[in-house]
């Protein structure tokens, strides 16, 4: 899908009231999600994972290690799926590519000078051909949040549709670095533009800035995509990235999604969790569920 | 791509009942005592879930009554004489007793009255405690509340309250009673007696002085033999408009106070520059909170003609995700009706609406196969004189009507006999306060809706009655 | 060869006008010796309608103005009464009081009117209340007036009972309808030529004189009208509140003896106010914590 928009096309973006959004988010966590549900939802989070590890001093060999942990989440367990994708920085697309692609596991790559986005847009744009060179399903890119925030929505937007332009059969997420933009009215106005500028994808959070992807955030993202659905009956995809490192969290995060898009949603074409530590704590809510015994990470391989 | 294979329902997920107490058989509540109704005549308090019997609560005849009445008035003499800061002592520890046993009266509440137990554990049972906690504290203080004025307590309260907020009504009443000094007869509806019992058993524990806190169960005729008892000074009724004009009648001439909290056909308005998706859940909050059985509901919505499609669209969607089921379960938003008769006066309304040929909408929901259910319902395209937007549905109902001007919204939505609440949501400051003031409503949400504290005055304009519950300003009913 | 006297007729007064009652009637109000002493209108129940109607009118307004403002127009009461009250004495004493008696009449009824001038602007200030709510709103909760009020004044006062029931309803921002005492009249109707020459709009005040017995009942049915406040030696009072039951008017009796100095207050204003409690979140920013 590549939705063909011009900035003056992008609907004004209504307000958010923040105190609104928590009082909803807490109804969300006010669910109890119990015995089928909770199963089926963990399993569903487990194959929603990118697993990501994007740090300076990332090697092949600690590459290697994550993405096979990808595909054999627990071993002692049959049955589970494979995450999602593996989501690692352009230089180990290549690597990572050679060892997910086989279990039908995407590689995704950060991109445009990932995570401040502070490069001229040909250094972004060669950041991104560069990745999707290499094998890339999905790419991961940052928006100019000085830009944003000076005002100059217009450069954000085209900086997006560029990308997009560049990536081809690459899925584009765009991270809008939510920590960054400060208010939830920012995050509204972002969402709509990088939507309307083409992103498949709109993602919360680089996980280097804190808060990353709380749940009033995410739901004020979803709203977007909800409203673009609305107008325009396409679907975008949503990727909560950063703090989300247990399953209940994870759980009410696809409660939200489930209430809000509806079920079409639940799926990870369209819904990504972005972490490093979330799977371990599904696995053990999953074993516990089972067996009725409290887990303990030391029976859970790291990576 | 196929929603068959994400699709993922809630599994059932029941709030256990294990560990309520409740007796068979209850008696009244006169003079620390658990006394048999002289007319020995009991009936069957149930659940509206699944139309089951809870427990037998007794009917107090006006020979209880006066027993009750009598007990208070004795009670008077000394709860008037004790210090004001040990009663509030007293008042402290009701409040903590029923914050120790808040998950069993939270149960009770959602069995005896069908809402859902979210609502009864997270708002009900909580701002109950509170309201006594909050009272607690003034006992000792009344002289800074109004100055100069050397108000004294009243004697004893008549205090009729309704099925809507059980327990949350029975603290709104008791405790501004108890920290001004005034002993208390309360009244609790008829199919929703079991919480004030079970607080009986706490205000029992709690060692106050017999008599200043009794409880007589009963129907109508009951609650009358309360309001003509001579020995009463002040009544505190909440319910309906027809009821409270009938206790005027019934007081006129007399000395007696009244406090009344009566209905509302209260207005929810929404304008353009709304943050419009917390105004849909403000929407949600005001008509479907409680089934919709809050005398404040916003029960009528105006939305600015602009927006209309949007809204609606983006509300028929929320609506769709609210789950009405068993009261108990811990996901269910929308419980049980509270009782036959009401789930047949709402049918009423909505066979009304369709026959007046508004656009109509409920929901997908399944509904329990036993039970008072009714599915959350919309009429849109609303006159503001159809008798949907005039009168007081008390049910998941909503009307929908347009305005294309801030003084159009403001006559209509004042346009009516009630006054009780009003929301307004708008993202500008200026007009906020513009309508705020002219609203003619007793609380005005402004951006947000049904919210309740028991430091906030709660009471209504005109036909919704008059005098105010909770704050400072509530205590004033309860002082001459 | 001696002057003749120029009479006085009391008319009623609706809407700022001075008009005749309706109805044309009038009766003779007599002193303690059956001597009467006037004549003045006897006001029929079209008479109150016109007057609720002429208050419902001017009451949005008086309420909109600036509670200083309103202020400043009492306390203008206050300075034409003083400027009149030689006159006020002399229909005093027509209606029986001695010279000291009336003198002292007319002196309280200008302490009052100068005692709730100086309320306006402040018995909201002392009475309202910010409320500390425990979610993230911001919770007040202050005063507004009811709207259109019925007074049917203290029977046995010329000047000081009718001031006292009627200041703290317009200090308020009521307007009203004003019932006169039956039997000693001509003060209020002397009173509403002050108020009309200070600066009271038109339909804040309406006085009626006529009998109790024939007004009481339009007036206390009257679905237009808010609240009722009463002396509690009125024997209409339990009629008054049965009729008052439809609209469910605020009916205060006031069984005061105002002639006292502490029969003033805040309360005699709030009893004519509705309390309004409003609500609005409040963004929780500080220390941009994880909250968001």
């Amino acid at each position: 899908m590549t939705a063909k928009y011009r900035f003056n096309e992008v609907p004004p973006s209504p307000s958010i009231d923040k105190v609104g959004v928590e009082e909803r988010v807490k109804r969300f966590q006010s669910r109890s999600i119990k015995t089928t549900a909770k199963m089926q939802g963990l399993k569903m989070v487990l194959s929603m994972i990118d697993l990501t590890t994007l740090e300076g001093k990332d090697t092949e060999g600690k590459v290697r290690q994550m993405c096979f942990k990808a595909a054999h989440l627990h071993n002692g367990h049959p049955g589970l799926p494979v995450v999602a994708a593996v989501c690692v920085y352009p230089s180990m697309v290549g690597l990572a590519k050679s060892i997910v692609g086989k279990y039908g596991i995407k590689v995704a790559s950060v991109s445009t000078a990932f995570p401040s986005g502070q490069a001229p847009l040909d250094v972004k744009i060669a950041d991104t051909k560069y990745a999707v060179e290499h094998g890339a399903d999905e790419i991961d890119m940052v928006i100019s949040r000085g830009k944003f925030l000076a005002g100059e929505h217009t450069f954000v937007f085209d900086e997006i549709a560029a990308i997009k332009e560049v990536c081809g059969s690459a899925r584009l997420k765009v991270i809008l670095e939510t920590g960054e933009l400060a208010t939830l009215d920012n995050v509204r106005r972002a969402s709509d533009i990088a939507i309307y500028a083409g992103a498949d994808f709109i993602k919360t959070s680089t996980g280097k800035i804190q808060p990353a992807a709380t749940l009033q955030v995410t739901y004020t993202m979803l709203q977007a995509i909800r409203d673009f659905y609305d107008e325009t009956g396409k679907m975008v995809g949503m990727k909560p990235a950063g703090g989300i490192s247990n399953a209940k969290l994870a759980l009410h995060n696809l409660v939200m999604v489930k209430e809000v898009l509806g079920e079409e949603w639940l799926t990870n074409k369209w819904f990504r969790f972005g972490a490093s530590s979330l799977a371990n704590d599904v696995l053990m809510q999953i074993l516990k569920t089972e067996s009725g015994i409290y887990q303990s990470a030391d029976y859970f391989t790291l990576d | 791509m196929s929603t068959k294979n994400n699709a993922w329902e809630y599994a059932d997920s029941i709030e256990s009942a294990s560990h309520i107490n409740l007796r068979k058989q209850y008696g009244l509540y006169i003079d620390g005592k658990w006394v048999k109704p002289s007319s020995n005549k009991y009936f069957s308090s149930s659940n509206p879930h699944d139309e089951k019997h809870i427990a037998d609560v007794s009917e107090a005849n006006e020979d209880d009554v006066d027993r009750a009445v009598q007990a208070a008035a004795k009670a008077y003499k000394l709860w008037s004489k004790i210090s004001a800061a040990e009663r509030g002592k007293y008042i402290f520890r009701i409040a903590r007793l029923m914050q120790e046993q808040a998950r069993e009266l939270a149960v009770i509440e959602s069995l005896d009255s069908g809402k859902p137990i979210r609502e009864a554990r997270d708002i009900d049972i909580p701002l109950a405690c509170n309201h006594f906690f909050y009272y607690a504290g003034w006992a000792d203080k009344l002289e800074y509340a109004f100055p100069n004025q050397q108000k004294k307590p009243l004697g004893v309260a008549g205090q009729i309250i309704p099925w809507n907020f059980p327990l949350l009504m029975a603290a709104w009443k008791i405790a501004p009673a108890l920290a001004t000094g005034n002993t208390v007869v309360l009244k609790p509806a008829e199919t929703t007696s079991l919480t004030a019992l079970k607080l009986a058993e706490i205000i029992e524990a709690s060692g106050i002085p017999s008599g200043v806190v009794n409880i007589v169960t009963g129907f109508g005729d009951t609650g009358a033999a309360l309001v003509a008892h001579p020995k009463v000074s002040k009544i505190a009724f909440t319910g309906s408009t027809a009821v409270g004009k009938l206790i005027q009648k019934t007081i006129a001439g007399s000395n007696k106070k009244a406090t009344l909290e009566l209905g509302g056909k209260s207005a929810n308005i929404i304008f353009d520059d709304a943050p419009i998706d917390q105004a849909v859940e403000g929407i949600i909050n005001g008509i479907f909170f409680n089934q919709g059985h809050v005398c404040c509901a916003g029960s009528r919505l105006f939305v600015q003609e602009n927006i209309a499609e949007k809204v609606i669209r983006k509300l028929k969607h929320r609506m769709q995700s609210l789950q009405v089921g068993n009261p108990l379960d811990k996901n269910t938003d929308i419980g049980a009706i509270n009782s036959k008769e009401q789930l047949k006066i709402i049918q009423r309304y909505i066979d009304i609406g369709i026959k007046e040929g508004s656009e109509f909408f409920q929901t997908d929901c399944a509904l329990p196969v036993q039970g008072y259910y009714c599915r959350p319902t919309l009429f849109v395209n609303v006159a503001q004189s159809s008798i949907l937007a005039q009168e007081e549905i008390f049910g998941p109902v909503l009307t929908i009507q347009t305005f294309r001007t801030v003084d159009e919204v403001i006559q209509k939505a004042n346009n009516s006999p009630y006054g009780l609440a009003a929301g307004v949501w708008t993202d500008k400051g200026s007009k906020i306060f513009n309508l705020t003031s002219k609203l003619k409503a007793g609380v005005v949400w402004a951006n947000t809706y049904n919210k309740f504290d028991p430091s906030s005055p709660f009471g209504g304009y005109k036909e919704s009655g008059f005098g105010r519950e909770g704050g400072l300003h509530g205590l004033g009913a309860y002082l001459k | 060869m001696k002057r003749v006297e120029v009479l006085k007729t009391y008319k009623i007064y609706i809407g700022g006008k001075f008009p005749r009652t309706e109805s044309g009637r009038f009766y003779k109000v007599l002193n303690k010796a059956e001597k009467p002493i006037a004549n003045v209108c006897l006001s029929s129940r079209k008479d109150v309608r016109n007057a609720v109607q002429a208050a419902r009118k001017a009451q949005g307004s008086w309420q909109e103005r600036a509670a200083f403002n309103r202020g400043q127009v009492l306390y203008r009461i206050a300075e034409m009464l003083e400027g009149r009250r030689a006159q006020f004495v002399e229909e005093l004493m027509l209606e029986d009081y001695t010279k000291k008696e009336a003198q002292t009449e007319v002196d309280n009824s200008i302490d009052r009117i100068v005692y709730y001038a100086g309320w306006c602007d402040k018995f909201n200030q002392v009475a309202s209340s910010v409320n500390p709510v425990s979610s993230s709103h911001f919770n007040f909760s202050s005063y507004e007036p009811m709207g259109v009020i019925g007074i049917m004044a203290v029977k046995s006062s010329g000047l000081l009972g009718l001031v006292s029931m009627l200041m703290p309803v317009i200090a308020g921002g009521n307007s009203c309808v004003i019932i006169a005492s039956e039997d000693k009249p001509l003060c209020a109707v002397t009173l509403a030529e002050v108020l009309n020459s200070s600066d009271v709009p038109g339909g804040v005040v309406n006085i009626l004189t006529g009998h109790m017995d024939e007004l009481w009942s339009p007036l206390s049915s009257h679905m237009d009208v808010n609240g009722i406040s009463t002396d509690g030696r009125n024997k209409y009072i339990t009629k008054v509140q049965l009729a008052s039951v439809d609209n469910l008017k605020r009916v205060r009796v006031y069984s005061n003896d105002f002639s006292l100095m502490q029969e003033q207050g805040i309360q005699f204003i709030t009893d004519f106010q509705e309390l309004k409690t409003t609500w609005h979140p409040i963004e929780k920013i500080g220390g941009a914590s994880n909250s968001y």
